[in-house]
């Protein structure tokens, strides 16, 4: 053991010490390395220099003379030492200057010669042992905290959540080093997890290289009230591009009018199941595809009827922009829209769910003969709630449009009424006009299930989305919190199979060496080498909506995250914070009311995944709900177990 | 329960006999019995009996034995209390001080003798020896992939059956898996009723869930029933009773039981007077957070003020293990009840009972606001940093 120690403080000298010159110390250096690791470095405060030259038996084996006046000879060296530093700055090591100054009897010119000389390999060992100094800090950033720190810094949330500023300080504890820090780890997984993550360079030049040629894939969701007429306009809208054969529609067109509900044809094109069909209304995501002139769009249907709020928000979690449909017939809107609605409701979710940008589709604008009051009135009233959830005024358009009848959805409008007032871009062209999101395919693979079923040969796939990583066909991941390990065998996206998918595809992968019971919706399937936290118990800082009762510590909510719902309740309440500077107003308050900003801890019933919002800001994001309502959504600041 | 015999002093010291009847008397006794207390029951003990000539013989003998009780286990599955203790009455086969633990089960009687029957104790007497019968109702909350069973009586939501299974979502081309799916979750659900649920006993089946899976599921098990002339669903089909839930988890029964309807059905079972009392309690924090506390230290304050209208307090505060502790907590009921409170002890085995616990056990709604219990409490956390 002890052998050991002198062999690392050795090398660690020499690289520190060339490190620390050039860059200055800095309290980052210490994070580099785990505590116990730490323990065997080399400590510059701890050992003083003149100890460590006693060490160093070759010395005083060449010149017997140090041991007779050895306070001379030292000072002597020493100055020495400090010379051959300051003209060759930090390219050599100690030692070697060492060496060369005691060879050279203490004549700094002759030394400083010979180590110039000598030089150009030295360097380049020199050069390798920096290089590999700087490795360890920057693959700690993408797997760790400090990386995500400048990205959170610019992201705004929406409703005011200024973003934490104690999140530095937060990543800075010990709990919140890297995912890669390989706490909680199973056994049998010890070995390929000790690896460090490290990213694989060329990713990004693999993912333009796949990807550039093809269109910009964007997910959209539709949502809104109950009967706002999502499925029916985008029933229509994917008729008119061709995407449903006429024959289809003809027999949608003559069944629906078999159960005298003909108003419904398109709609039938989401709505697949029978109990969809019968009660008229969405209740699953329905998904589709169509192609717009730069684009590629997967469409998510979201139902609108509160009770499927759950299913909205799975889907939600997976869209990268919103479609928000509000039915302008008069009384309708003011239903959806006021208290109670789903119209606002679905708007503050989506914003919380990380989805920034919003067209609102402003519908049955024909049921009031295409009025402009009308549309004018409802957009002031969204725009100003919109500005509240957090929109960007900039990042939200407005289209009159009909679904049942098709107007102003793909080509201009043919109605006079509406000709008249409004020359602005059809529904097709203002979803054409989203700007796709940056994917973070860079960092460790997350992706998060949400459907599993047998596939063809009862090979259990799954389907998700790729939050962050990329996965390719035959890597080993980790399936959690059940901790299993899987191979992937094939993965498909839209029935096409692709070899590689990166962040913010939704494929569908199959797997091999799980059981079907061992996996269920809402788990997270991550990189072997940095696996994805699991912890029952975590902090996270939330904005409370509307509640009937106020939020207590104890209060039972059903936690969602991604497509995981999970019975969970607050455990404390921390502290009760500004809304928009994020100070602590009150310190452990008893209750927590409507519209108010809070740093709680939440205990759910059993271990999940998830991340920090500071470093995955996918994985870092909850939404609360009672009774059928969303109460709050909140931001993942610490995982405690 | 049926009280056979009573003997309590003046100083509160005496000994009860009683004989339960019904699921919920075994939990009544487990609230009952404390440690320390002395039990005395009959039960079967394993003996080894040696001879003179060193030869060993063991047998199982029904004996009746008087422990002094060190622990005491309640198995709300079984319906049994398992009381462990020392032999404090020697007898042919039992030596003193021999450990023995007791099962306490229905319909066999036991003898509890206590140092001091104190207010609480003598009030649960009272109750669980009230004969009116109150109603038996099997509930079943779920929502796709998720289903609990779980029967509620007066003092007791038992938790029989939690189904979890995921459910393919319908796909493009692939809804024969979904169906499939949810038609076999269905089948599960039905197989545990049948299990599970005593249709002699249970008044009514609440199906609750969000959205319509419980229209759906009610219409799949009428169907099944008729496919394969299951009389048991059949017959009592009138009573099962659709309710909306909000969503399938164990504690959206708390909003089942607020229902209107169900509220007729179960108005006598002490589940729908707890749930009322919490809600009135979350009312009050609020529009008058000044007017409702909770946490030991905010109530014994508020308590010395005679402020209290309502006590609310969980039945485990008084299982505690400390006598000292469990005393404190008698004593505030007491001082409640004095002046004129009103005391609700919640059943920790209802979903309401389980929300107080989480809120320290302890909650109470004033007769006047007390804004400076919150501020004592702020100068408090200041000067403890």
């Amino acid at each position: 053991m002890s052998r050991h120690r002198n062999i690392r403080s050795m090398d660690f000298e020499e690289e520190c010490d060339a490190f620390d010159d050039v860059y200055g110390h800095s309290v980052e250096d210490d994070y580099s390395m785990s505590p116990s690791q730490a323990a065997f470095m080399y400590n510059r405060n701890n050992i003083q220099i003149g100890s460590y030259l006693n060490s160093q038996k070759d010395i005083e084996e060449e010149d017997e003379e140090i041991e007779s006046n050895e306070e001379l000879k030292k000072a002597k060296l020493e100055s020495c030492v400090e010379q051959i530093r300051g003209t060759l700055g930090t390219t050599m090591t100690r030692q070697q200057i060492v060496d060369a100054v005691v060879g050279f009897d203490y004549n700094v010119e002759r030394a400083l010669n010979s180590l110039l000389n000598e030089n150009p390999k030295t360097q380049e060992s020199n050069r390798s042992s920096k290089v590999q100094t700087e490795d360890l800090p920057s693959s700690k950033v993408v797997g760790g905290s400090s990386g995500a720190q400048g990205k959170t810094r610019t992201v705004t949330k929406g409703f005011d959540v200024v973003v934490q500023k104690d999140v530095s300080r937060l990543s800075s504890t010990p709990d919140s080093q890297s995912p890669a820090s390989g706490r909680g780890t199973p056994v049998n997984v010890d070995e390929e997890l000790n690896k460090k993550w490290e990213p694989k360079i060329d990713v990004l030049a693999q993912y333009k290289k796949d990807r550039s040629d093809s269109k910009q894939h964007l997910y959209m969701i539709v949502i809104g009230h109950v009967d706002a007429g999502k499925s029916t306009l985008m029933g229509h809208l994917l008729c008119s591009l061709g995407q449903v054969h006429q024959k289809v529609m003809h027999k949608y067109e003559q069944e629906s009018r078999k159960l005298g509900k003909q108003s419904f044809m398109y709609a039938w094109v989401l709505d697949e199941t029978g109990e969809e069909r019968n009660r008229g209304i969405t209740m699953d995501v329905g998904r589709s595809q169509f192609e717009t002139q730069n684009k590629l769009v997967t469409l998510l249907d979201a139902p609108g009827h509160k009770d499927f709020i759950p299913n909205m928000i799975s889907g939600a979690g997976q869209a990268d922009v919103a479609l928000l449909v509000v039915d302008a017939t008069r009384g309708e809107f003011e239903t959806g829209f006021d208290f109670g609605g789903q119209t606002r409701e679905h708007a503050l979710l989506v914003r919380s769910l990380g989805v920034s940008q919003l067209a609102v589709a402003i519908n049955k604008l024909d049921t009031v003969s295409w009025s402009k009051e009308r549309f004018d009135d409802i957009k002031d009233k969204l725009k100003v709630f919109l500005k509240q959830a957090g929109f960007r005024e900039a990042d939200v358009t407005f289209v009159p449009c009909s679904g049942l009848s098709g107007q102003n959805l793909v080509k201009k409008s043919t109605e006079n009424e509406l000709i008249s007032w409004y020359n602005g871009s059809t529904l097709l062209e203002v979803i054409d006009n989203f700007r796709p999101p940056e994917r973070p395919i860079s960092k460790p693979l997350r992706f998060s299930i949400n459907d599993i079923f047998k596939g063809v040969g009862s090979r259990l796939c799954v389907s998700g989305r790729v939050e962050t990583g990329c996965l390719s066909a035959g890597d080993r991941v980790l399936l959690c919190p059940s901790r299993e390990i899987a191979t992937v065998k094939s993965i498909t996206l839209e029935d096409v199979p692709y070899p590689v998918v990166y962040a913010g595809d939704q494929p569908t992968v199959t797997l091999s060496g799980v059981e079907m019971e061992n996996v269920s919706v809402g788990y997270i399937m991550c990189d072997i080498q940095s696996p994805v936290q699991v912890a029952s118990k975590f902090q996270c800082r939330i904005v409370v909506f509307n509640v009937k009762v106020p939020i207590t510590k104890g209060y039972p909510i059903v936690l969602h995250h991604q497509s995981l719902m999970e019975p969970a309740s607050f455990s404390k309440l921390i502290s009760q914070l500004n809304k928009s500077t994020g100070e602590v107003v009150k310190k452990r308050p008893r209750f927590l009311s409507n519209n108010t900003s809070a740093m709680v801890e939440i205990q759910v019933s059993r271990p999940i995944a998830l991340e920090m919002y500071s470093e995955y800001k996918e994985l870092g994001r909850v939404t609360l709900r009672v009774g059928g309502l969303t109460i709050a959504a909140g931001l993942i600041t610490k995982i405690i177990l | 329960m049926k009280l056979v015999h009573k003997y309590v002093d003046r100083d509160g010291k005496g000994d009860m006999s009683f004989i339960p009847e019904e699921m919920d008397d075994i939990w009544h006794a487990y609230n009952l019995i404390t440690e320390g207390d002395v039990v005395r029951a009959s039960t079967v003990r394993k003996v080894n009996l040696e001879s003179s000539t060193g030869s060993g013989t063991t047998f199982r003998t029904r004996t009746t034995l008087t422990v002094s009780v060190e622990s005491i286990d309640y198995d709300a599955q079984g319906c049994k209390l398992r009381v462990k203790g020392r032999n404090m009455e020697e007898n042919e086969y039992v030596k003193m001080g021999c450990y023995h633990t007791l099962d306490l089960v229905l319909n066999r009687k036991f003898t509890l003798m206590k140092m001091h029957w104190d207010s609480v104790a003598l009030e649960r007497v009272e109750i669980a020896c009230n004969p009116t019968q109150s109603a038996d109702v099997a509930a079943v909350i779920m929502q796709e992939g998720l289903a609990f069973v779980c029967l509620i009586t007066s003092n007791m939501t038992l938790m029989r059956t939690k189904i979890d299974v995921s459910i393919p979502r319908k796909r493009k081309g692939f809804v024969q898996q979904y169906e499939k799916g949810i038609s076999k979750f269905y089948d599960t659900i039905i197989q545990a009723i049948l299990r599970h649920v005593n249709f002699d006993v249970v008044k009514c089946v609440l199906v609750a869930s969000p959205g319509f899976v419980k229209d759906q599921f009610h219409e799949y098990m009428i169907q099944q029933a008729i496919k394969t002339d299951n009389k048991v669903i059949l017959d009592n089909k009138a009573k099962f009773m659709l309710i909306h839930s909000t969503t399938g988890f164990k504690h959206s029964l708390q909003d089942v039981l607020q229902d209107p309807a169900v509220v007729n059905k179960i108005a006598d079972t002490k589940a729908a007077g707890e749930v009322k009392a919490l809600e009135q309690f979350y009312t009050t924090l609020q529009c008058e957070p000044a007017k409702a506390f909770y946490g030991k230290k905010h109530i014994e304050a508020a308590n010395e003020s005679q402020a209290i209208e309502t006590l609310l307090i969980s039945d485990s505060l008084f299982r505690s293990q400390d006598v000292n502790l469990r005393k404190e907590y008698v004593k505030i009921v007491d001082s409640v009840r004095e002046s004129g409170g009103d005391v609700k002890i919640f059943s920790s085995l209802h979903p309401s009972g389980e929300r107080l616990e989480q809120l320290t056990g302890l909650a109470a709604i004033l007769r006047f606001p007390m804004p400076e219990l919150d501020e004592d409490d702020e100068e408090d956390s200041e000067t403890e940093e």
